[in-house]
């Protein structure tokens, strides 16, 4: 980013189709804005896509070029100006949490309340229902003052009263 | 018989010191251009050899270096996974030029990190039982060797860097690439 650019935070909500994302991009592109960071996925079928994106423009100009998408109803765009922010460093170590069983209203809040109790930081998350499968799969930063033995029977028991599974696993990578 | 000579072999046979070189990054395009085959005897060869050994040495934590990671696009490169604990089956140090693999099988998918892309780690699918076969440098005896586990991976991630492909190539999907947290 160069010192009179901007960043904006960039979401597209709504139905999906082909071509969402070429049409989008391309207009970000023929402003001068760089993508930097995106995702997109589906979520209950619905087209979901966030992105933070650096250059000049204002957010009412950008706002302004993505408006055709909006045009037809299906599709919601939001646009807003954000801080550059600095990724903390962490003293802890990364996890994956694998929550799945029948559903239930609750499963979420609970098992990562338990995280939150310890200072553990989501940094990616992931839940899906499918038929009354529901499966949750988180990636988690725990501090290294959390007492992992304990943290690990709080969600499995919190899980347990859910009539869920837990699991908790390293997510260390091997370097090659 | 192969493996036992893989497992006897020592950078000492290279009878040159190796230097610490430089690891580049991506993008830098030697990261991403087929390594040329190299003449496993020759004198450029060997001191790559030892180059390449002599540079994982002085990186923690690298069990594995190929020569495309030090600038060089050749298919040669060094791993030593003797102190991992997900190894089991292991050769000690060794190089290897022109390497290839003739057998692969029991994909397993683990995460990976490269000093070449500090910055990421990935979800990957990799054979857990490998065969491969490659050229001892100096020598030029071509060995064959049968390994698994944790060598089977480095090796076969080490083969990539020569064929010029990053584990970013092979990501298991969309969200099976993550940035790397810096962890004091």
């Amino acid at each position: 980013m160069t010192p009179s650019s901007s960043l904006h935070a960039i979401t597209v909500l709504g139905h999906d189709r082909p071509g969402i994302i070429a049409e989008t991009t391309g207009r970000l592109a023929d402003l001068g804005l760089n993508l930097e960071d995106s995702t997109m996925t589906l979520l209950r079928g619905h087209f979901a896509m966030m992105l933070i994106c650096a250059g000049a423009p204002a957010a009412s100009e950008i706002e302004a070029a993505l408006a055709p998408l909006t045009e037809d109803g299906t599709l919601t765009v939001t646009v807003r100006e954000v801080p550059v922010e600095q990724p903390a460093p962490s003293n802890g170590s990364p996890w994956v949490l694998t929550v799945h069983g029948g559903d239930r209203a609750g499963i979420v809040s609970s098992v990562v309340s338990e995280v939150a109790r310890v200072g553990g930081n989501i940094t990616d998350l992931t839940t899906r229902l499918a038929g009354d499968l529901y499966l949750l799969v988180a990636e988690i930063d725990l501090p290294a003052a959390a007492d992992l033995d304990a943290v690990e029977v709080a969600i499995r028991s919190v899980a347990s009263d859910l009539g869920v599974g837990a699991t908790l696993r390293p997510a260390e990578a091997d370097e090659l | 018989m192969s493996d036992e000579r893989v497992s006897s072999w020592t950078e000492d046979e290279l009878g040159v010191p190796g230097r610490v070189l430089p690891v580049v990054r991506a993008p830098e395009p030697v990261l991403s251009t087929v390594g040329a085959d190299v003449d496993p005897t020759s004198p450029e060869t060997v001191q790559l050899a030892a180059d390449l050994v002599g540079t994982m040495r002085v990186s923690p934590g690298c069990v594995g270096l190929a020569a495309p990671q030090v600038g060089v696009s050749a298919r040669v490169f060094c791993v030593d996974v003797t102190d991992h604990p997900k190894t089991r089956t292991g050769h000690g140090t060794f190089v290897l030029c022109n390497a290839e693999v003739l057998e692969s099988s029991r994909n397993e998918k683990a995460r990976e990190g490269c000093m070449s892309v500090p910055d990421f780690t990935g979800d990957v699918k990799r054979a857990s039982r490998l065969v491969v076969r490659g050229a001892l440098p100096g020598t030029g005896e071509v060995v064959t060797l049968t390994t698994d586990a944790f060598e089977a991976r480095a090796l076969q991630h080490e083969i990539d860097h020569c064929a010029g492909l990053l584990f970013l190539d092979r990501a298991a999907g969309a969200h099976a690439i993550y940035a790397r947290t810096t962890y004091l």
